[in-house]
């Protein structure tokens, strides 16, 4: 009964002596993963936002979050006139990229989300169109 | 200096005061200092930082902290019994505060011709050249370690909440099964010093004839139940933060609040201060350090393994705590003394 006490203080001893792996955050950024989920982005190309204004990514959220309204462009091409999503509800899971036939919907890896008022956690198409 | 106030001299008086300025000082910053440094130790034994904002490394942190608490908002239950409420914590503060008035923390220095003995309640008797100390200092100390049990108590009646009073008295019931076994496994260090008084028992210690030599099965008895006592891990269970919020000080706020943690982190030094001056022969120790150097430093590593203990073990369940406290450090501590009487005497 005696051994495995000294041995656990030997262990933590032994810790105090290791490099701490703290990042120090404001001063030191970490390198999110790759495939990390953050902020959305809508992709741009020639100019205009990709979306094609399907429903198919507000119809997968399973958090209902993202609200479209189509609109008609000067060539009646369909686009999207509203496009916003809901950061407060979303959940983060990706499934409105993967739904989107024309790949024109990404996640970033900008994680700091934090806001004053809970108005400023809904994104507009402006905030959320893919900052170049 | 020919004045004399009841057949004293002056200087007594003065050094006395003087005593009790350094030693409260020394206390207070220890124990502001305490808090930063267990941050610090156990966020390294975790492979953490620890506090490294504010100043270098965090060492304004204490400072920070209290500034904080004192500006925090205080709410005092409306149904609370206000006195009893705002009394508590100053009783579970004060105890652990004047247990350091009998601690011998160092040698004798000399001013003006008169020798003053490091220890507050003490003086150098001229008559027959001798240190003259209460007599019955460990009592004392065993005696006020008691007192800080009516704080916590009282803190959880006064507060008006079911959670604050069960958290109360499973506190104080932890706390006096625990006093129990600790003063019983001093009585080995009584029985081969024969004397009660702190300043007899140093002297005996002197040259390396510590008691932790002498007595290692009382002096790691004691020391457990000493962190039982004053609620350190792995024996923390007041907090209890899963299952009563904090128990008995549910209701405490602000300064309040931290008064109590204040007191807990005072009980450590004193605690660690006695176990010094009982097993590890209080301020002696080689010649090329002064005495109170060597107080100081013995104590300062207990409070460190205080800590490393706190950074290892798991917290304790409460009727594991009662029976490790009745069922097995009880009877050994009795089994203690009556080995120490059979072997010493
Ligand atoms: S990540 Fe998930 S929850 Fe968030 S908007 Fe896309 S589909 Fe909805
Ligand atoms: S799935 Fe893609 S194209 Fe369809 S509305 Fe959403 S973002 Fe636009």
């Amino acid at each position: 009964m005696i051994m495995p006490l000294i041995n656990g203080l030997k262990i933590t001893l032994k810790h105090m002596f290791m490099k701490p792996v703290t990042l120090q955050y404001p001063d030191e950024r970490p390198n999110v993963a790759p495939n990390f989920r953050g902020l959305h982005a809508l992709k741009v190309s020639h100019n205009n936002a990709k979306c094609v204004a399907c429903y198919l990514c507000p119809t997968v959220c399973p958090a209902k979050c993202i609200t479209v309204e189509a609109g008609e462009d000067a060539n009646h091409d369909k686009y999207a006139a509203v496009y916003e999503i809901d950061m407060l509800r979303c959940i983060f899971c990706g499934y409105c990229v993967e739904a989107c036939p024309v790949d024109a919907l990404k996640m970033t890896q900008t994680f700091e989300l934090a806001n004053y008022k809970r108005e400023d956690f809904i994104f507009t198409k402006q905030a959320l169109l893919e900052k170049k | 200096m020919g004045f004399e106030l009841f057949g004293l001299p002056m200087i007594y008086y003065i050094a006395m005061v003087v005593k009790v300025l350094v030693v409260f000082v020394f206390v207070l910053l220890t124990v502001a200092y305490a808090t930063y440094a267990e941050r610090k130790i156990i966020g390294h034994m975790q492979v953490r930082l620890g506090p490294m904002r504010t100043g270098w490394h965090g060492l304004l942190q204490p400072i920070a902290d209290g500034v904080k608490l004192f500006f925090k908002e205080e709410i005092i239950p409306s149904q609370a019994d206000k006195f009893a409420f705002l009394l508590a914590p100053v009783i579970a503060l004060i105890p652990a505060f004047i247990g350091f008035a009998v601690i011998p923390f160092g040698d004798t220095i000399e001013v003006m011709g008169y020798k003053i003995p490091l220890q507050i309640a003490a003086f150098w008797d001229q008559g027959s050249n001798k240190i003259v100390d209460l007599n019955v200092g460990v009592l004392y100390i065993l005696a006020l370690a008691s007192v800080g049990v009516y704080g916590i108590v009282l803190a959880g009646w006064a507060s008006n909440s079911k959670y604050s009073l069960l958290g109360g008295l499973r506190s104080s019931a932890q706390m006096i099964s625990y006093e129990l076994a600790a003063g019983l496994a001093i009585i080995s260090v009584f029985m081969m010093s024969e004397s009660l008084s702190l300043q007899k028992i140093v002297a005996d210690q002197a040259g390396f004839g510590w008691y932790v030599f002498k007595q290692p099965l009382a002096f790691i008895l004691f020391f457990i139940c000493s962190l039982a006592e004053i609620n350190r891990t792995p024996f923390d269970l007041p907090e209890a933060e899963t299952e009563l919020v904090s128990g008995f000080c549910t209701e405490y706020s602000s300064m309040k609040y931290a008064m109590f943690f204040m007191a807990e982190y005072a009980n450590m030094v004193t605690v660690c201060a006695v176990t010094t001056t009982l097993f590890l022969g209080g301020w002696h120790g080689p010649a090329f350090l002064p005495g109170w150097a060597w107080f100081i430093a013995k104590v300062y590593f207990l409070i460190f393994v205080c800590m490393w203990i706190r950074a290892t073990y798991p917290r304790y369940r409460y009727d594991q705590l009662m029976r490790l406290g009745w069922k097995v450090f009880l009877p050994l501590t009795l089994l203690n003394i009556v080995v120490t009487g059979l072997i010493y005497r």
